[in-house]
C-alpha cells in the first residue's frame, strides 16, 4: 500500500462523515468524532512517513549494493584480463617467439660455391651447402626459436635456436647481467660478438635477404662471428653514447678453429660511439678488433702442375680490424612514415703462420705430393685481405621500403712461401650489387623481393633473384639500433 | 674527442649533492617531473611531441641518458615495449631496472581503459594492460603526479619537503585549471567524433565526447581507401562532427575523410610539444580544449 491510497481513504472518510444525519448526534459528539478522526489521520500520516523512510532506506541500500556489485564485477573482469599477472602457472614462462623465414631463390648452378681468392669458411667439403642460404629454388631458409626471460633480479637469459631438418643449432644461448651497475654488462655462454655493426643481428633483422659479402668472406655463411665465452661491456657516463667491450672464449668458429685446449682461443675488443644530431638524425660508429688462432684450417687449391687438387692447411694467427658506422634519418625522429638508414663496414684481415700443402687422394699425385702418399710441403704463410660494403634503405611509406647495397672485396696479398710454386692462388676483387624492396603488413610480417648481380666468383656473373618472407610469432623483443 | 674531454670535465665538476636525474620516456612525464621537482631535478625527455612513442628505436643517445639516470619515468602498459627494455638493459644502470624504485610506471597510478578481452595479434597492436594513452585526462595527470612525487621523495628523501611543496603547488594550479577546462568544454558533451588512432579513450570519457568510429581498421594498421570509404558511408546514418588526430600521426587519412564528410579535422597536441601552444601541461589542455571547441559549429 502506498502513501496516496492511504491519504485518499482518510480524505474519503473525513468527507463522508459530515454527511451523516445532523440530528442523530449533538455538537459535542460531532466534535469528539472530529477529534478522533483527526487523531486517526495524524496516526496514519506518521505511519506513512515511517514507511516512506523505510522504503527510501531500502532503495538506497539496493542501489548501493548494485553499485558495489558493479564495481566488483569490473574489478574481477580487469583482474581476469591481465593475463600474465593473473595466470597462475604460465605467468613465469619465458617470452617465446618463433621466426618463420623461407625463400624462393633463383641463381646459377655452381658446384662448389665460394668467394674466389678467400679462404672458404665452410672448410673443404664438396657437398656443403652451408646454411641452406645457398640453396636454389624453394627452401625453408632459417626458422628461429627465441626464448628469453628475466631469471631473477640479477640475471636474464636468452636462447636462439635455429631449426633445420634433422638438427637444432644453438645460435646463441647466454645469460646477461641486470644488476652489476656502473654501466657494466656481463654476458656468458654462446654469444654473437659485439664487433662490427651487423654482427649481433640475427638474419630476420637484416635489411637484405643475405649477409654482405664481407661478412660471408670474413665469418662464413651465418654472416656473424660467435663463440662460447664471456662478454664484458662498459657504457661510459657521458651525455653521448660511448661504450667499450671485450669478449673472449673458445674461438671455435672461422677464421679460428676449435683447438681443444684449456685456455681461450679468441679475443675481441670493440668501442662504439653514438649520438643524435637534432631530433631527426641518429648515428653510431665503432672500431673493433678480433684475434684468434687456427690449426688445420683446410681448403682446396688447384695444383700448379695440373694434377690433383691440393689440400692446404693453415695454422697460425688471424687478426681482423673492423670499422663500422650507421646513420639513421627520420623526419622529426618519427620513423613510422619515412626514414632512411645508411650503413657501412670496412674489414681488414691479416693472417700469419704456416701453410701445409698435401694430397688427399692416395693414388694420383700433385706438386705437393708427387706420388708417395703422406708427403707434404710446409711453408710460411702471410696474407692481408680486405672488404667493405655500403648500403642504404629508404622507407617511403608505412609499409614499403627499398634498398641498395654495394659489396666489394679484395683478395689482396697472399704469400705462400715455397708453396707458391705448388698451387694456384687465385686473385680476385669480388663485387656485388643488390637491390631490394620489401613490404610489411605489420612489424611482425614482411615480404621481400631482391635482385643481385654477384661477381664473387671469378669469370662468373650470377644474376640472382629472391622472394623471401619473414614472419614472427609470439612475444618478440626489441631490436637493437 | 673534444666532446669526450668536455664531458669528462663536466663530470668532475659535479657538486656533491647533484640534482635528481630523471629520464622520462615521453614529454608529458618530463613536464610533470619538472613541475614537481623544480630546480632539484634534471629532466631528460626521450621523445618529442611529434614522435610516435610506439615506434622509437633503442638509439645510442637514449642508452647514454639512461646510463646516468636515477629515475626512469615511463608510461608502461607496453607503450615503450619496442625500445625501453633494451635501452635499460644496455645502459648497465641497475638503479632503473623494472622492479627497482628508480623505475616508475605512470599507468600503475590510474585505472586503465580498453583492457582487451582477447589477446590476439589478429586484432592489431593491442596492449594487454589496456590503452596506454592515459595523459589525455587531467584527472589521470593528477593521480600520476601524486604517485610520482612520492617516488621522488623515496629516491631523494633529503628533498622530501621540496617535492611535496612542489606537488601541492602543482595540484592547486591543476585543480583550478581542470575546473576551468570542464566548464569551458561543457558544449562538447555528447558530441559524436571520429578518431584516427584509438588514442583518446581517456579524453573522450573525460569530456563526454562520443566516439562513433576509428580510421585505423585495427590499432597501428594504416587505414586503406576501402576502409575509409566504408566509414564515410556509415557516417550518413550516424554523422560525426569532427575527426581527431594526435599530432604525431600523418594527417592524410583524417583529412581525406574530413573533406568528404564536410566536417573539420582536428589535430590535438596529445602531449607537451605536440603543438607550439602546448608548451607545458596546462598549455596542453588549454590547447586541446580550445581546438575542440573551435571545431564545433557556431550555433
Amino acid at each position: 500500500m502506498n502513501k496516496s491510497s492511504l491519504t485518499a481513504l482518510a480524505v474519503a472518510l473525513s468527507c463522508a462523515l459530515p454527511a451523516l444525519p445532523a440530528g442523530a448526534a449533538t455538537d459535542a459528539d460531532l466534535a469528539e468524532i472530529r477529534a478522533q478522526l483527526q487523531q486517526m489521520k495524524s496516526a496514519y500520516e506518521q505511519r506513512i512517513a515511517t514507511l516512506e523512510q523505510k522504503l527510501a532506506k531500502a532503495e538506497g541500500a539496493a542501489a548501493n549494493a548494485e553499485a558495489v556489485a558493479g564495481e566488483a564485477v569490473s574489478a574481477v573482469r580487469q583482474a581476469s584480463l591481465r593475463p600474465p599477472a593473473a595466470a597462475p602457472a604460465t605467468g613465469f614462462n619465458p617470452e617465446i617467439s618463433l621466426i618463420l623465414q623461407g625463400q624462393y631463390r633463383r641463381m646459377k648452378e655452381v658446384d662448389e660455391r665460394r668467394i674466389t681468392g678467400f679462404w672458404p669458411a665452410a672448410g673443404h667439403d664438396h657437398d656443403d651447402h652451408g646454411h641452406g642460404a645457398d640453396r636454389r629454388g624453394y627452401s625453408l631458409d632459417h626458422s628461429e626459436l627465441v626464448f628469453s626471460a628475466n631469471i631473477d633480479p640479477y640475471w636474464r637469459g636468452q636462447a636462439v635456436l635455429a631449426l633445420q631438418d634433422g638438427e637444432v643449432e644453438v645460435e646463441e644461448a647466454f645469460f646477461q647481467s641486470l644488476a652489476l651497475g656502473h654501466g657494466l654488462g656481463l654476458k656468458g655462454g654462446r654469444l654473437r660478438s659485439g664487433i662490427g655493426y651487423l654482427n649481433e643481428q640475427h638474419a630476420h633483422a637484416w635489411d637484405f635477404a643475405d649477409a654482405p659479402l664481407a661478412y660471408k668472406a670474413m665469418f662464413g655463411e651465418h654472416g656473424s662471428y660467435a663463440q662460447d665465452g664471456v662478454q664484458l661491456k662498459w657504457v661510459a657516463p657521458t651525455p653521448f653514447f660511448l661504450e667499450f667491450g671485450t669478449d673472449f672464449g673458445r674461438g671455435q668458429n672461422f677464421p679460428g678453429t676449435d683447438r681443444n685446449r684449456n685456455g681461450g682461443n679468441a679475443g675481441a675488443f670493440f668501442a662504439h660511439v653514438g649520438d643524435d644530431l637534432g631530433s631527426s638524425h641518429s648515428w653510431r660508429a665503432g672500431v673493433s678488433y678480433l684475434q684468434t688462432r687456427a690449426k688445420d684450417r683446410e681448403a682446396h687449391f688447384a695444383d700448379a702442375g695440373g694434377g690433383d687438387e691440393a689440400v692446404g692447411g693453415f695454422a697460425g694467427r688471424s687478426r681482423t680490424w673492423i670499422a663500422d658506422f650507421v646513420w639513421k634519418w627520420a623526419p622529426d625522429g618519427n620513423p613510422k612514415y619515412r626514414n632512411f638508414k645508411l650503413q657501412g663496414e670496412y674489414f681488414v684481415r691479416r693472417e700469419r703462420g704456416t701453410f701445409t700443402c698435401s694430397n688427399e687422394e692416395q693414388d694420383l699425385g700433385n706438386s705437393c705430393d708427387p706420388g708417395n702418399a703422406g708427403a707434404s710441403v710446409v711453408s710460411d704463410y702471410r696474407s692481408r685481405q680486405s672488404g667493405w660494403y655500403l648500403q642504404g634503405v629508404y622507407q617511403f611509406s608505412p609499409n614499403w621500403r627499398a634498398g641498395l647495397r654495394y659489396d666489394r672485396l679484395d683478395s689482396g696479398r697472399r704469400d705462400f712461401g715455397v708453396n707458391a710454386a705448388n698451387l694456384v692462388a687465385d686473385e680476385h676483387k669480388p663485387k656485388r650489387v643488390t637491390l631490394m624492396a620489401d613490404y610489411r603488413w605489420s612489424e611482425f610480417a614482411r615480404m621481400r623481393l631482391q635482385f643481385a648481380q654477384d661477381k664473387s666468383m671469378r669469370g662468373l656473373t650470377d644474376n640472382q633473384v629472391w622472394l623471401q618472407y619473414i614472419m614472427s610469432l609470439g612475444a618478440h623483443g626489441a631490436h637493437k639500433f | 674527442m673534444h666532446k669526450v674531454f668536455l664531458s669528462l670535465l663536466m663530470l668532475l665538476a659535479l657538486p656533491a649533492h647533484a640534482a635528481l636525474t630523471v629520464f622520462a620516456t615521453v614529454p608529458e612525464w618530463a613536464a610533470l617531473a619538472q613541475e614537481i621537482g623544480g630546480s632539484r631535478v634534471r629532466v631528460y625527455a626521450a621523445t618529442t611531441g611529434l614522435q610516435d612513442p610506439h615506434r622509437i628505436e633503442a638509439k645510442p643517445s637514449l642508452i647514454a641518458r639512461a646510463r646516468s639516470a636515477q629515475l626512469v619515468v615511463a608510461t608502461g602498459a607496453e607503450l615503450e615495449a619496442a625500445w625501453l627494455p633494451l635501452v635499460l638493459r644496455e645502459s648497465g644502470n641497475r638503479g632503473v631496472q623494472p622492479g627497482t624504485p628508480g623505475y616508475f610506471e605512470a599507468a600503475s597510478a590510474v585505472t586503465m581503459l580498453d583492457v582487451p578481452q582477447v589477446l590476439d595479434r589478429a586484432h592489431g597492436d593491442v596492449h594487454a594492460a589496456g590503452n596506454p594513452h592515459i595523459q589525455t585526462d587531467p584527472h589521470n595527470i593528477r593521480k600520476v603526479a601524486e604517485a610520482l612525487a612520492e617516488r621522488m621523495v623515496a629516491l631523494d628523501p633529503a628533498e622530501a619537503m621540496a617535492y611535496r611543496a612542489g606537488l601541492q603547488a602543482f595540484l592547486g594550479k591543476w585543480q583550478a585549471a581542470t575546473a576551468r577546462w570542464e566548464q569551458a568544454a561543457a558544449p562538447l558533451r555528447g558530441v559524436p567524433v571520429l578518431v584516427q588512432h584509438n588514442a583518446f579513450p581517456y579524453l573522450t570519457r573525460w569530456l563526454g565526447l562520443k566516439v562513433v568510429g576509428t580510421l585505423e581498421p585495427k590499432p597501428g594498421v594504416e587505414p586503406s581507401a576501402a576502409h575509409l570509404s566504408a566509414l564515410l558511408g556509415r557516417l550518413r546514418d550516424a554523422p560525426a562532427r569532427m575527426v581527431l588526430r594526435p599530432a604525431y600521426q600523418h594527417e592524410a587519412s583524417s583529412r581525406w575523410l574530413a573533406e568528404r564528410a564536410g566536417i573539420p579535422a582536428v589535430t590535438l597536441p596529445f602531449t607537451v610539444g605536440g603543438t607550439p601552444e602546448a608548451a607545458d601541461l596546462v598549455g596542453l589542455f588549454d590547447d586541446t580544449v580550445r581546438r575542440l571547441l573551435a571545431a564545433l559549429p557556431v550555433r
